[in-house]
């Protein structure tokens, strides 16, 4: 028979996998399990080692045509199928059709008496038999090591299994051996040295009374792999393992912004609020009212025709939606067009990977636009401090992978330095607005300020932050030298200012009164001297028309005494007289 | 499940008219492929049938290369393998039969003095 290998295409010839379907698995392992080679699976107890054969075996005949044989040294037939069919794995069906075989390899150690040498050809036998009666590619072997505890010749059977491994990968078959785990080494028997391909160790670890189930990859020989521990769950879909971060930071970003729901926030941010895909951490102390702006943000989107889904891991849907009542929002109608999906569970109804994976799926069925977390600190409380910060990073790459714009609301204890109780979360959020709340007067009120916002001019300014019945109003609050002053200092500095203002403009008004009152005094003493001054005037001309006609007089009784003395000087005068006399008559 | 196989085990003793006794064994010896340890497992088995039960005996010997089915049906890990399935308990021996002496304990040869160890 023509072996044809097929020439590499690049120079580093990848080794053949064999995708498993597992949800996170593949991209854990960069493709799937090494392809003819044996893997083995080990953990202990209940951590899922069988599940996880049996998904391989299935999802490879449901999604990748390829049968498989599972060979079962604990349980039988019927309650695999029984244990599986709670996953929505139809094995029955599967068997019937012959893309199965369940073989149930029952020893019992009672019944076994060993009398002289032997081999392990009979479970060789039915193995390949059930292979080559279906063209089996996928073989599970669970658990080889009840082996050990039935059979009593130790040596034969290692020396066995090591047969039957080479025995494996000479068939071709991709297989998955689950072994218990030890206490020193991997597995309490030592398969791992028989099993060099590929090592993947499963875990339950129970954490402040809550169970996580880890699996990490142990060992790829010929392969690049994460290396990590990774969570997992197993839910009624089968297991998802949750890779903590994608491996790459390049998600798809957009220039989009959207609107808050809050104008005055809007103009905060540029006035165009924040950018879409973005995550936004919305922190502040108890009564701030987070959940408000929260609901804001949501009902701003809904009402754009946005799929919003607001995770509450504190209230009851219905309590949001009467609270928001009462402060003029109305959701209720956005619910009704299924605008708006509310998701309502206690943060220690599961462990923090199960809430991450109800997060995803409720993400992935809905498809929101806008997803709102209030509050995640509730979530985070439920895992220690990295788990959490993991679980964060791994939602915020998931809502940026599919565009959908974030808002957490976080809540932050007194007392605390806010900046130091939030490092965890803060490095990973694009935008940070903060609610404070101040006390003073006997009275509290709320602030409000964007603490950043990454890409977009923002205000420097602290607001005060009103909740009425109206909504939300968000004003200017007073700053000045005796510092930030709201509520009714605010008022009361408001109304000092008003009364300066007026008082000044008194002051103005007086100050031109009296300008006038001077101006018109002035103004009077001018007539005053005019009217003097004309006064005088006209006793001046009174004066010298009299000093005139006494002149004329004179010159007249001197010309009547001159014409005594002299004719000629009395012809002189006469002449002038006529002509002043002639003037006056015209 | 035992009483199925003792069912079993009765019925294929029927067949046989010559065979009606109480006392009759019924075994069977599961070998893979003609090696030499199937050969030692069949002779021994054999002699066994001959010499201590007086051919009081049914054995059916197998080859599960040629009928692997029978491999599964039977529960048959390692070869060789003889199970006695008659007189109850069902009891399985594996090996080639060199060590025989647990055979007869299991059987029950010792205490009537029928062999000499």
């Amino acid at each position: 028979m023509k072996t044809k290998r097929p020439k590499p295409t690049t120079p580093a010839t990848r080794l053949p996998k064999c995708p498993t379907g597992i949800q996170g698995l593949d991209e854990i392992t960069g493709g799937g399990l090494p392809r003819g080679r044996p893997t083995l699976v080990c953990g202990g107890a209940g951590c899922g080692k069988t599940l996880l054969a049996a998904e391989f075996l299935v999802r490879g005949t449901v999604q990748f045509g390829e049968p498989g044989v599972f060979m079962a040294f604990e349980e039988t037939e019927k309650e695999l199928t029984a244990n599986v069919a709670s996953l929505g794995f139809d094995l029955t069906g599967l068997i019937r059709r012959k893309k199965i075989v369940v073989d149930y390899v029952h020893i019992e150690r009672s019944e076994f008496h060993e009398s002289g040498e032997y081999d392990l050809e009979g479970l060789f036998v039915r193995l390949g038999h059930a292979i080559d009666s279906i063209g089996a590619k996928r073989v599970v072997l669970d658990t080889l090591e009840v082996l050990f505890a039935s059979l009593p010749n130790e040596a034969i059977l290692r020396s066995e299994l090591r047969r039957l491994f080479r025995w494996l990968k000479e068939k071709g078959v991709t297989a998955v051996i689950t072994a218990e785990r030890g206490r020193e080494s991997l597995t309490r028997h030592g398969l791992e040295e028989y099993v060099s391909d590929c090592v993947i160790l499963l875990d339950h670890r129970v954490n402040d009374q809550i169970a996580t189930r880890h699996l990490r990859v142990v060992k790829y020989r010929g392969a690049l792999h994460g290396t990590n521990e990774f969570p997992f769950l197993i839910g009624d879909e089968g297991i998802s393992v949750l890779p903590i971060t994608s491996l790459s930071l390049n998600h798809k970003i957009s220039g989009e912004r959207i609107a808050t729901g809050i104008p005055r926030l809007d103009a905060m941010l540029g006035g165009k609020g924040f950018f879409r895909g973005s995550s936004i951490l919305l922190t502040g102390t108890p009564g701030t009212g987070k959940t408000i702006v929260a609901a804001n943000f949501a009902q701003a989107a809904a009402r754009r025709g946005e799929r919003v889904l607001f995770f509450s891991f504190e209230e009851s849907p219905d309590q949001i939606i009467r609270n928001m009542h009462s402060i003029g929002l109305r959701l209720d109608p956005l619910v009704k067009r299924d605008l708006l999906r509310f998701h309502s569970a206690r943060p220690s109804l599961y462990g923090l990977e199960m809430h991450l994976a109800t997060m995803f799926k409720e993400i992935a069925t809905f498809q929101p636009q806008v997803v709102i977390i209030d509050p995640i600190t509730s979530l985070m409380d439920s895992g220690t401090d990295s788990e959490s910060k993991g679980m964060v990073t791994r939602l915020i790459d998931y809502l940026k992978g599919g565009q959908v714009t974030s808002l957490f609301t976080s809540l932050t204890q007194g007392g605390h330095s806010l900046q130091q109780s939030e490092m965890a979360m803060s490095s990973l959020m694009d935008s940070w607005l903060l609610l404070q709340d101040f006390e003073g007067n006997g009275e509290r009120n709320r602030v409000f300020y964007v603490l950043k916002a990454r890409g977009m001019a923002h205000s420097n300014q602290i607001r005060e932050f009103l909740i009425s019945d109206r909504g939300i109003d968000i004003v200017d609050a007073y700053i000045g030298a005796s510092g930030v002053l709201t509520g009714s200092a605010r008022a009361a500095q408001g109304a000092l200012e008003k009364a300066a203002v007026l008082a000044s403009q008194q002051e103005a008004a007086r100050l031109k009164r009296e300008v006038e009152r001077k101006r018109a005094a002035i103004e009077r003493q001018i007539s005053g001297l005019r009217s003097d001054y004309e006064s005088e005037s006209a006793e001046l001309r009174r004066i010298a028309d009299q000093v005139g006609t006494s002149t004329l007089m004179l010159t007249t009784e001197q010309a009547a005494s001159g014409i005594l003395r002299q004719a000629d000087t009395k012809v002189a005068a006469n002449r002038r007289v006529n002509h002043r006399n002639g003037k006056a008559s015209v | 499940m035992k009483t199925n196989k003792i069912k079993r085990a009765i019925k294929a003793g029927a067949k046989s008219p010559a065979t009606r006794r109480k006392s009759k064994y019924v075994l069977r010896l599961f070998v893979a492929g003609a090696t030499d340890r199937s050969r030692q497992a069949v002779l021994r088995v054999r002699e066994l049938c001959a010499a201590e039960l007086k051919d009081n005996c049914k054995l059916e010997v197998i080859d599960i290369y040629q009928q692997p089915k029978l491999a599964r049906e039977n529960q048959i890990v390692a070869t060789p393998t003889l199970i006695v399935e008659f007189p109850p308990p069902v009891r399985r021996f594996i090996g080639n039969l060199a060590n025989i002496t647990g055979l007869f304990v299991e059987l029950d040869l010792i205490k009537k003095g029928k062999i000499a160890l």
